[in-house]
């Protein structure tokens, strides 16, 4: 089985020397010649005016936790898939009520408002 | 372990790699003409015969511009991100095949890199790591657009990549496996898209907001972010946000022409073995063309609209498909 | 030595070092990266233990999912951007407690009988995908667990929505 696997690193590693190499020849041959105007952060021409890097909205989490919770359900849906037709009736609903109580808990975000963004 | 297998795994990743890369080239030129010829233009054609040489006097150009680090920035992760960027759309398809196997030389050759038991939660798995380039690219820049463009693209990725697992259900529960080479091999007489027509639109609708394309093209829209999560990168190193782009559109076509459109298969495959990359980049020059079509056509959606279809549409939507496929699935089956 | 016994020291010494990085690093967003490196480096090592269930949850559920979480967490902290302090006056008295529970940990699993067992080859038929899908939907394996995450997770979404919800309310 790892012998299915390694071909994975070796990919990974040629795509990495080719990403880097890539990066580097811009280096190499891009001129350099940097004035504090050049290092200002771009905001269309305009002066820039406070921090570049301002807090978030807390939607932007709320929506990375939803993501978890249901993320973990797809990794077993899909699991569970390729298993379904050994497992017959019994897993069937098994999955339906891990399925019904996660869709109550996606009802119970919808309704309270979770899910709109303003 | 022998010697030769480590080599042949080097050599086919160098191809996957680098075909990838020439893909992402000429995927470039592909979006220009098409579009031009939508829109009345002709396009790109100075630069060799039919413009074929104009990917490669872009690339000439970007190595020789000035590359640019804002003052405020993070320096390692914004040296970073356009590799963590670029490095998941390249290793993504190493699990989709292009074929069976040839023999050169006396040796059985496999027309894939591996076939693992796990290939679509691999899949998956890479696409929710590609995440991370761009939200540290715009983190990294310190300019509040790039990190907007950077937030926005990531939650819209992460929304849509449930719609996107579940879309794969489909498939795997007709298969019953979730190695692409079953799935592939279960579609010989049958294309998927023919029995799982809604798990298909599902995919191609996930897989265009995964890849950021239009009408899912907020985390760039020019008009009220400058550019987005790469509004500050500049040369070779905007160049690997751009390659990532493509090569992830088409990393997309070739699992979607995998799971759906019966990947390699076609007349004749089983004789001539070397038909099933030619029918495979057939099946990825036409998603890709589709892809292009859309964005000549339609408008961009509004962001909230955005979140709203894949939490409240396509999310149930996925579930359904799910759960009704596996019930005539079993009762079929079992 | 074996090709899986070089994997499993490089794995391990990947992960390891990671894990010092990330604990070492001032800034918060590169220990958040430290500590992605340091996940994938147990997902190889999940791989060589030939279960390559785990091994793609890791990278989808901890990478994939968890992980961006703690990046947005980060970029929720108002302090975010500057280098933290170098050492809190309490870091010396932690790592000593840590260090006195990894002797003790590694003690115990030394001990272990299991540790001694051989590890034995599982067949080329072995399917881990099916014997755990069984696993997972038999009364008799872990269906009651199974379904207990259900809820648990269920749980999970109502307190983040809850807190989410009450601070919006007090702040505007």
């Amino acid at each position: 089985m790892l012998q299915d696997y390694l071909p994975l690193f070796v990919i990974l590693v040629v795509g990495f020397a080719v990403a880097l190499i890539a990066v580097l020849l811009g280096m190499l041959f891009g001129p350099r010649r940097p004035t504090p105007r050049k290092a200002a952060p771009y905001e269309s021409g305009i002066v820039p005016y406070g921090p570049g890097r301002r807090r978030m909205s807390i939607r932007f989490y709320l929506v990375a936790v939803l993501f978890i919770l249901f993320d973990v359900e797809v990794v077993f849906v899909i699991f569970w898939a390729a298993a379904a037709r050994q497992l017959g009736w019994l897993g069937f609903l098994a999955m339906l009520v891990f399925l019904i109580v996660l869709e109550v808990a996606h009802v119970y975000a919808w309704k309270k408002g979770a899910l709109e963004w303003d | 372990m022998d010697a030769g297998l480590f080599w042949e795994w080097v050599i086919k990743s160098l191809i996957i790699v680098l075909m990838l890369t020439a893909g992402f080239a000429y995927a470039t030129l592909y979006e220009r003409r098409v579009i031009a010829r939508i829109q009345v233009r002709i396009g790109p054609n100075r630069a060799g015969p039919f413009g074929l040489l104009q990917p490669v006097a872009d690339g000439i150009k970007l190595i020789f511009k000035e590359e640019l680090t804002p003052a405020g920035a993070d320096k390692v992760l914004f040296f970073l991100a356009p590799i963590i960027t670029v490095l998941p759309s390249l290793v993504i398809t190493a699990v989709v095949p292009w074929g069976d196997t040839v023999v050169i030389g006396g040796r059985v050759i496999r027309l894939y890199l591996t076939d693992i038991n796990v290939g679509i939660l691999y899949i998956l798995a890479v696409a929710s790591i590609s995440v991370y380039g761009i939200v540290l690219a715009g983190w990294a820049s310190n300019n509040k657009y790039a990190l907007l463009g950077g937030l926005r693209s990531t939650a819209q990725m992460i929304s849509y990549e449930l719609a996107l697992g579940l879309s794969f259900v489909g498939p795997i529960l007709l298969a019953g496996s979730l190695s692409l080479m079953d799935i592939i091999n279960a579609q010989k007489h049958l294309w998927f898209v023919v029995l799982q027509p809604a798990a298909f639109l599902l995919y191609f609708l996930a897989s265009l907001a995964e890849v950021n394309r239009a009408p899912f093209d907020m985390p760039e829209a020019e008009q009220e972010l400058t550019a987005g999560y790469h509004a500050e990168y500049s040369g070779m190193k905007f160049a690997l946000f751009f390659m990532a782009e493509y090569i992830k559109m088409i990393a997309v076509a070739m699992i979607g022409a995998s799971l759906f459109l019966g990947g390699f298969m076609g007349p004749f495959v089983d004789r001539f073995p070397w038909l099933g990359p030619v029918y495979l980049f057939l099946k990825v020059a036409v998603w890709l063309f589709v892809m292009i079509w859309l964005r000549a056509t339609l408008p961009r959606i509004r962001y909230d609209r955005l979140m709203q279809l894949g939490w409240k549409v396509m999310f149930p939507l996925g579930l359904l498909n799910a759960v009704v496929t596996a019930f005539v699935v079993v009762l079929v089956g079992g | 030595m074996s090709a899986l016994q070089w994997v499993f020291i490089i794995a391990s010494l990947i992960t390891v070092g990671a894990a010092v990085m990330m604990v070492a690093s001032h800034r918060m967003m590169h220990a958040a990266l430290w500590l992605a490196v340091a996940l994938l480096g147990v997902a190889v090592i999940f791989v060589t233990l030939e279960a390559s269930f785990f091994a793609v949850v890791q990278l989808l559920v901890y990478i994939g999912a968890i992980l961006i979480l703690i990046v947005f967490a980060i970029m929720l902290t108002q302090r975010s951007t500057e280098a933290g302090s170098r050492l809190n006056s309490l870091a010396w008295g932690a790592a000593g407690v840590a260090g006195v529970i990894w002797t003790a940990l590694t003690y115990v699993f030394i001990r272990w009988v299991v540790s001694g067992t051989p590890m034995q080859e599982l067949g080329a038929s072995f399917d881990d995908v099916v014997l755990l899908g069984k696993a997972l939907v038999d009364a008799e394996g872990f269906a009651v667990p199974f379904e207990v995450a259900s809820v648990l997770l269920l749980a999970a979404l109502i307190g983040a929505v809850y807190i989410a919800f009450e601070r919006k309310g007090e702040g505007s």
